[in-house]
């Protein structure tokens, strides 16, 4: 049996106002059976990661509970849970690599494309979204593709729990902050020279407060309201008349 | 009123985190006086009696809920929620990183309490140093027999593993966490059956967050009636409120519950910025819906909140100061929590997306008077109609907002509308000029 995509199909990706997430598309290979658990004779898992695995299982009475960090022992292997990757886990675990797919699917910290192997997450939650976190983040992305680094995955993030730290990023676990614009391009050389990222700004560091910020950069405006005649909308709709030379209006 | 440490107490004494530091400074003590000096009734009961009702959110009483846990011979489980995703709290990291053996003893007591012989602290991923901290603080205590087989020579047997999740909001949902424990998506599970009775491995389960189990060693040293002298009503105790936003001193401050918010945002946390006003504030985490400057001198107490039509939650206010449009806010808000919904009930999974949809066509412009009516009608859908409150978290505050702020979200969508028309009509202007420009060289 096969499987085409209609043309139908194809079209309804258009008529949508939101851009469809990646992959929404990918057709399931119907005509294949679905892998099993696969033999242990035919795949060869490096010994380090097999042991790191193993040791993991012993931990808990059900193996299955050590799926997360097997997945995340793989990954730090293969910089993403790469269908490779995978496949070593189920040998070790002895599941199906479907089974893996679908855990690694719902995890954020699971990469399921080969997006980088080591990240730097911009948190533009909710707390940190007031002090003005996604410019950082355009910062930190636009020094990125300026200096050209790569290897990076480099997104935003939901709430990494470090509110106080109001605007900030944890690089590869690393928690610095409060961030401004002018720390994207420092942020992004160390992280590409592999330095210490904002040496003294990190949660781990000794010391380390936060410091007290009497002064914040204000929100973004309002939207201008500014009727084409002249004056506000607001208060040409209700006097309907523009308003006169040199008129002050409350 | 100022702060009142109590789980911050020594929190500033260097190396805290070492098992050294921690016995010196009375760590460990209430764990022996719970093996060796009461009975696992009387720890349930003292825990029971000092009403100490969650710290994670429900604000449910700790005691109660261990008492739940059937007596019998079955294999039973603690599970410490350090799962901390909601945007506005980070008590439990300050915590963990500082002070990771209380966490340890609370865990231990609870164990005894609850009868349990495994535990397992379900830790969020990007806390990656706060996990590493409590891996060596697990195995320091193993080492000098608080934790394992026969714990100091007693007949209580208890294991702590440290499991690290990988970013998702909810799995701090606790079905939710117990599925990601097992191994799985982490969907929750309807309920119930209550963890108390079938939860981890189908085993009665005891869940409770970080601050609750770093209470149980405070309780059990000072006993439950001290404890009850703290607080107010039926909020005893201390609570750490992390306050965030457009505050001039965020952090973590220890307080007696029943101290006013007006205290807490202006007096410890300095108020917003110089020039600038509160406009609304979540007092518990973005979950809570918002409560505005009209209510700064409400106690800070689970009922008092209850009252003025929001929640106490997790203890964390984020504060929004008045340079800040809502609309913006609302729509990064909802855009969490439809990227953190499991996808499981269709209210939520819908509900969190319409919201995302609306928001977005408003401030784009697009928006007619009647989306704020659908907007509302929308999240009066999701309350009370899904397995889990992910989705109610999103409709509580965004529904507060539209009633508190309607008049802004009108305003901001009428102007957003007028930007929009005017960018039209400049498009349309170029257009005519080039052409007539074309026009005039022919």
């Amino acid at each position: 049996m096969s499987f085409e995509r209609t043309p139908a199909a194809a079209d309804e990706g258009a008529l949508r106002s939101a851009p469809l997430p990646p992959g929404w598309d990918e057709a399931v290979r119907l005509e294949e059976d679905p892998a099993a658990i696969p033999d242990p004779a035919d795949v060869d898992v490096p010994p380090d990661l097999r042991a790191e695995i193993e040791d993991y299982m012993t931990r808990y009475p059900d193996r299955h509970s050590a799926t997360l960090p097997a997945l995340g022992a793989a990954q730090r292997r293969h910089g993403w849970c790469s269908p490779e990757a995978l496949l070593e886990v189920a040998v070790v675990m002895q599941v199906t690599p479907a089974y893996l797919s679908s855990v690694a699917t719902f995890y954020d910290m699971l990469r399921t494309r080969p997006t980088g192997s080591r990240y730097v997450y911009v948190c533009t939650g909710v707390a940190c979204h007031p002090r003005d976190a996604k410019a950082v983040y355009e910062a930190i992305v636009a020094a990125a593709s300026e200096q050209g680094l790569e290897d990076v995955e480099i997104r935003e993030f939901e709430c990494l729990g470090a509110c106080d730290m109001a605007p900030m990023a944890s690089v590869d676990g690393r928690y610095v902050g409060p961030l401004r614009e002018d720390d994207a391009p420092d942020l992004v050389s160390a992280v590409k020279e592999r330095r210490e990222v904002l040496p003294g700004r990190g949660l781990a560091d000794p010391g380390y407060t936060v410091p007290p910020s009497p002064r914040q950069k204000p929100g973004p405006p309002e939207e201008p309201d500014v009727h084409p005649a002249g004056g506000t909308w607001k208060d040409a709709e209700v006097l309907d008349v523009p308003p006169a030379e040199g008129e002050e209006r409350p | 009123m100022s702060e009142t440490r109590v789980l911050l107490e020594h929190i500033d004494e260097p190396d805290l985190h070492t098992i050294g530091v921690y016995e010196r400074l009375g760590g460990y003590r209430s764990l022996r006086k719970a093996l060796f000096e009461m009975s696992p009734e009387d720890v349930l009961h003292q825990l029971e009696e000092s009403g100490l009702r969650g710290r994670g959110g429900a604000g449910f009483s700790m005691g109660k809920k261990a008492s739940f846990i059937p007596k019998g011979t079955m294999d039973k489980y603690l599970c410490c929620n350090a799962d901390e995703s909601e945007p506005g709290a980070f008590k439990d990291r300050l915590l963990m990183q500082k002070n990771p053996h209380q966490l340890i003893e609370g865990c231990a007591i609870g164990s005894i309490a609850a009868g349990a012989n495994k535990g397992f602290i379900f830790i969020r991923g990007e806390y990656s140093l706060q996990a590493d901290i409590l891996d060596v603080a697990v195995a320091e205590a193993y080492e000098r027999g608080y934790l394992g087989a026969r714990i100091l020579g007693s007949d209580h047997s208890f294991d702590l593993v440290v499991h690290r999740g990988k970013g998702a909001y909810i799995c701090g949902e606790e079905t939710g966490l117990l599925d990601a424990l097992e191994g799985k998506r982490g969907n929750p599970r309807l309920k119930p059956p209550f963890p108390a009775n079938q939860g981890l491995y189908q085993g009665p389960t005891l869940i409770n967050n970080v601050e609750t189990l770093c209470n149980a060693p405070i309780i059990i040293e000072n006993g439950a009636d001290w404890y009850r002298s703290l607080g107010v009503g039926n909020s005893t105790g201390t609570k750490i409120v992390s306050i965030s936003g457009n505050v001039q001193r965020p952090g973590n401050y220890e307080v007696e519950l029943g101290i006013s918010v007006r205290e807490l945002i202006y007096g410890l946390a300095g108020g917003p910025p110089e020039g600038r006003e509160i406009k609304c504030y979540f007092p518990g985490g973005s979950s809570a819906p918002v409560l505005t400057k009209d209510h700064l001198d409400v106690p800070y107490t689970f009922e008092a909140m209850a009252e003025a039509g929001s929640m106490l939650g997790s203890g964390s206010i984020i504060v929004v100061d008045d340079s800040q449009p809502l609309v913006p806010l609302a729509l990064r808000l909802a855009e969490f929590y439809r990227h953190e919904s499991c996808g499981k009930c269709v209210p939520c999974r819908e509900g969190t997306n319409w919201t995302v949809k609306t928001l977005e066509r408003i401030d784009e412009g697009e928006g007619t008077p009647m989306d704020l009516d659908i907007l509302a009608q929308v999240q009066g859908n999701i309350i009370g109609n899904c397995l889990c409150v992910l989705g109610d978290s999103m409709a509580m505050p965004v529904g507060s907002m539209l009633e508190h702020f309607r008049e802004e979200f009108e305003q901001h969508m009428e102007a957003a509308r007028v930007r929009r028309d005017l960018q039209e009509m400049e498009a349309v202007g170029a257009a005519e000029l080039a052409a007539s420009e074309t026009a005039g060289a022919l």
